[in-house]
């Protein structure tokens, strides 16, 4: 931090390219995003290794593996029925990732000097793609199980006739904003807490190197800041909750239609 | 006015969408709590709904977040 304290809250979020490479005038670099969703596979992969050895009497990482697997399927269960089951793979991964990214985003590597973490999730190209994904894959399964009969969709059951065109126009644009507000929500509500922590955590340091009057501001902060790091990391499983939730309730539309 | 302090007051007030959305999350788990005391023990299924319409009212926060950033950065 620069002595006159210039807050930049928006460089913890810079693509650094960290292997350069160009292919067919594509730059293809592997950079720190790269490495971080590396990171979280791995961590995905040896969590579930670790836990699918099939034990008849299940260990502790067993349970552990077994109690999320269990979480995910309920919530399909409860919410598509038992048409589900075949999706719930899917949802597993989404959440899983998903809560894996946001976490290592909060992973404190910056007191290692010069290091610091990146969120994968705070950008849109990612959680973008995810949505996307959800989105393709419940037209994929609504136009597959139900052919143009799926457009019965955009009108709900008991419409008014007269009411139809509205309604319908209502519901198709609510339809098509679904995998940008899917998208937009995860990433906005990494960015927004990882600007607020590191706003308080410059005025922290700010505060302290500003004299008597600015220890009590950093003091002040520090308090704050503990209860917003508590906050992060409930807002992290949270979010992953509502996207894994919304999907399932979007694949809910496309199996059972209304 | 010059166009950097309006940048600067524009994104303020883009920010009052947020204490909005407070407003909104606060009702939904307010009055999820509420009923939920009445009769706990229909509570726990409808913790999916309670999700759903705390990710409605926050988006809306998060839009007016987002808004405040766009017209704080741009050029």
């Amino acid at each position: 931090m620069a002595e006159a304290g210039k807050i930049d809250p928006m460089h913890q979020f810079t693509v650094e390219p960290l292997v350069p490479l160009q292919l067919g005038g594509y730059d293809i670099s592997f950079t720190n995003s790269s490495l971080w969703l590396m990171i979280a596979l791995a961590l995905v992969a040896g969590f579930m290794m670790m836990g699918m050895k099939r034990q008849l009497v299940p260990g502790r990482w067993q349970m552990a593996v077994e109690g999320l697997t269990g979480f995910i399927d309920d919530m399909v269960k409860v919410n598509i029925g038992p048409e589900g089951k075949k999706f719930m793979p899917y949802i597993f991964s989404l959440f899983v990732f998903i809560l894996t990214a946001n976490l290592l985003g909060l992973f404190p590597l910056s007191i290692i000097p010069g290091q610091h973490q990146f969120t994968t999730t705070s950008h849109f190209s990612i959680t973008g793609v995810l949505a996307v994904m959800s989105f393709a894959i419940v037209l994929l399964v609504g136009f597959a199980r139900h052919g143009l009969h799926f457009f019965s969709l955009f009108v709900p059951h008991g419409t008014p006739k007269v009411m139809v065109p509205l309604i319908a126009a209502i519901e198709f644009i609510s339809f098509m904003v679904r995998p940008f507000s899917l998208g937009l929500r995860l990433f906005v509500a990494m960015i927004a807490g990882h600007i607020l922590m590191e706003v308080f955590g410059s005025f922290i340091v700010n505060g302290f190197n500003g004299g008597p009057l600015g220890w009590g501001v950093g003091a002040i902060s520090f308090l704050f800041i503990v209860g917003v790091t508590a906050l992060e990391l409930l807002v992290c499983a949270i979010q992953a909750y509502v996207f894994a939730l919304l999907t399932t309730l979007y694949l809910n539309d496309a199996v059972n239609l209304h | 006015m010059d166009f950097a302090s309006a940048q600067v007051i524009g994104a303020g007030l883009a920010a009052i969408g947020v204490g909005a959305a407070a407003i909104g999350v606060g009702n939904v788990f307010g009055s999820f709590l509420e009923s939920a005391l009445r009769n706990p023990a229909a509570a726990d299924g409808q913790q999916g709904r309670l999700f759903i319409g705390f990710a409605a009212a926050e988006l809306l926060g998060l839009i007016a977040f987002a808004v405040a950033m766009i017209i704080l950065y741009a050029r």
